[in-house]
């Protein structure tokens, strides 16, 4: 989604309503007039009656799940209190809520993984790829991009067994876990990764510092790292939300991350479970929004190296 | 290895620190080695995908074929013509279809109140911020969130009840079957759209329509005539990424619908769930072919519209 922003460079050349003075070649005067019934010379986009009409319907629609989320955390017998997002943190509870933080934890250290997979697995294979075997870039994209027509539920049946032997042979810890979620975050993390590549000269800047006396490591780390990080570092974030979301996977070879755990403590404490769904939206708000910001600032910089 | 003569832009970028180092190999020797080094770093990667994409790929597809001992057999496959599970293959097409129809045109609705809007202008930041977050909220989470919004005891069903008397569920809890996944399902369906077509309409240029209306056209002429054939590709290719986006969607149904299996997901859970008992491991993988067939065409009609939606784009 971010590397989708981030490849398409300032789409609109001017503003909408900045359009007044451009001497266009004038309209017939009836339509003319039609036009400036908002007060300015209309582009393609609605009027702000239409605007707003769409704006309060599907903003109230949306708001709307999220709002009976909060009234419900809320509740407390006839009225509304605070009570149950203090009962969270009580030290009494910590017993029932147990499952709650261990899928957190255990969410956090796949997370973990994931994005040590991401950033020593895939990254310098795509910078090799890049600048070694350009004649791989393709095949390596449709593989990349692979799992996002392969339903997790599909991966599952095939994963399962696999999983078997992976147990048998290193126990049932729950990091291996991160490798299977390697692949389900695989297409956001190259499409992050890849714009960040297309945007920076990465064959120019390794031959330059091969010329200067560099060393492959050097150049992997002090070169072509910093350069890329703005893309490094959405997708380390991408890959990040897509784990602390993931459910099936999990949820079906028998292990407990966070979303699992959610489901398990809502049959005995649904208030809680939904507190912390509400807070890991926020977190992934917070996340994606620094995908944002990433994205704008790797951008900016792009363009500014670019001529 | 046969770049030696062919890499003349990067042989002296390597020989140079080379010489200056003082190294005793002349400039030539390292490039075979590092050549075959380089292959080499293509290797865990490589090993990486084939046991965690492409392992599990093969066994998923072709454990359908598998008989209890491993022998090769069609009868599995069988399995997908029996009325229950050709019931919910149907309910899982009917649901993905109508909730990515509901969904794209919400989504358009959304993209065309945007339309006009420069990229950086706050409202277009927040729906897109606002999209990237909901597309993304899936599975238990937005199960919670129906069932605290139109649940037994959800806020929208307790105000309609005291207020108006209007009982929806009295025709049965409907929110824990299939119906009950149609809001749930729309709710990340839309975000989706506007991520997708929200670029294409953004392509749609200002001054094809400056030049419709020179030409003595109208606004809804120019819709009909430029604005509408220009976006119909873009949209039938995010129809298609909705649909399949429903229809590999499991989380959410898993959550909703705790027991039963009215979608081809939940059916693999039973048949993956159940295998210890009954041994019917390889339904869930003639199922999971007939989900890897469908996704297949959806895939395949998506990158033919796209080719052609890809025309306009700028």
């Amino acid at each position: 989604m971010s590397a989708a922003d981030v490849a398409q460079p300032a789409p609109v050349p001017q503003p909408a309503t900045g359009a007044a003075p451009e001497p266009h070649a004038a309209p017939p005067a009836e339509r003319g007039r039609t036009e400036r019934r908002h007060g300015q010379v209309r582009g393609l986009g609605p009027g702000p009656v239409t605007r707003w009409a769409v704006a309060i319907v599907v903003g109230g629609l949306f708001a709307l799940p999220i709002l009976s989320m909060l009234e419900f955390t809320l509740r407390d017998g006839d009225g509304h209190s605070l009570a149950r997002w203090a009962a969270l943190l009580d030290p009494d509870n910590a017993a029932r809520y147990a499952p709650l933080w261990q899928g957190l934890r255990n969410s956090l250290v796949l997370a973990a993984v994931t994005v040590a997979i991401v950033l020593l697995l895939l990254a310098p294979t795509m910078i090799l790829v890049t600048l070694r075997f350009p004649a791989l870039r393709r095949p390596l994209e449709l593989v990349a991009l692979l799992p996002i027509s392969l339903p997790a539920i599909v991966l599952v049946v095939g994963l399962a067994p696999v999983y078997l032997f992976i147990g048998r042979t290193f126990g049932t810890g729950v990091w291996p876990l991160a490798l299977a979620y390697g692949v389900t975050a695989m297409p956001y993390a190259y499409r992050a990764i890849q714009a960040s590549i297309d945007a920076t000269g990465v064959r120019t800047l390794a031959e330059a510092a091969r010329t200067l006396g560099a060393g492959w490591p050097t150049v992997l780390l002090r070169v072509l790292a910093p350069n890329l990080r703005g893309g490094l570092l959405a997708a380390s974030l991408i890959s990040v939300a897509v784990v602390l979301g993931e459910f099936t996977i999990a949820s079906l070879l028998a292990r407990q991350n966070l979303q699992t755990a959610l489901l398990v403590v809502n049959r005995q404490d649904a208030y809680a479970a939904v507190i912390l769904s509400l807070l890991s939206l926020l977190l992934v708000l917070v996340l994606l929004l620094l995908i944002g910001r990433v994205g704008a600032r790797g951008g900016r910089g792009a363009r500014t190296e670019g001529p | 290895m046969t770049t030696v003569s062919e890499g003349t832009p990067t042989a002296p970028a390597v020989g140079v620190p080379a010489r200056h180092e003082g190294r005793p190999d002349p400039a030539r020797a390292p490039r075979p080695r590092t050549g075959l080094l380089a292959a080499l770093g293509l290797v865990p990667f490589a090993a990486y995908v084939l046991l965690f994409l492409a392992l599990p790929t093969a066994l998923a597809v072709g454990t359908g074929f598998l008989d209890r001992d491993g022998g090769f057999t069609w009868h599995n496959l069988s399995a997908l013509g029996d009325p229950v599970i050709l019931r919910t293959f149907g309910a899982s097409l009917w649901l993905s279809a109508l909730t990515a129809l509901i969904g794209a045109v919400l989504g358009a609705a959304v993209c065309y109140a945007l339309l006009g809007l420069r990229s950086g202008h706050p409202a277009r930041t927040l729906v897109e911020a606002a999209s990237s977050v909901l597309a993304q909220f899936g599975g238990v989470t937005l199960a919670f969130a129906f069932i605290a919004t139109i649940g037994l005891q959800g806020m929208v069903t307790v105000w309609l009840r005291d207020s108006f008397g209007l009982d929806i569920f009295a025709s049965g809890a409907w929110i824990y079957d299939v119906p009950g996944l149609i809001a749930p399902y729309v709710y990340f369906q839309v975000p989706l759209m506007v991520i997708t077509f929200l670029p294409a309409l953004a392509g749609l240029q200002r001054q094809w329509y400056e030049a419709a209306l020179t030409l003595g056209d109208t606004r809804a002429g120019f819709w009909r005539h430029v604005g509408l054939p220009v976006l119909a590709p873009s949209f039938l290719a995010s129809l298609l990424l909705l649909f399949a986006n429903a229809f590999s969607s499991f989380a959410t149904a898993a959550a909703l619908a705790s027991q039963g299996a009215q979608i081809v997901p939940l059916q693999i859970r039973a048949a993956l769930v159940s295998e210890t008992v009954l041994g019917r491991q390889n339904l869930a993988g003639a199922l999971a072919l007939g989900m890897v067939v469908v996704m297949a065409v959806v895939m395949w009609l998506y990158s033919l519209v796209q080719r052609r939606a890809a025309r306009w784009q700028p």
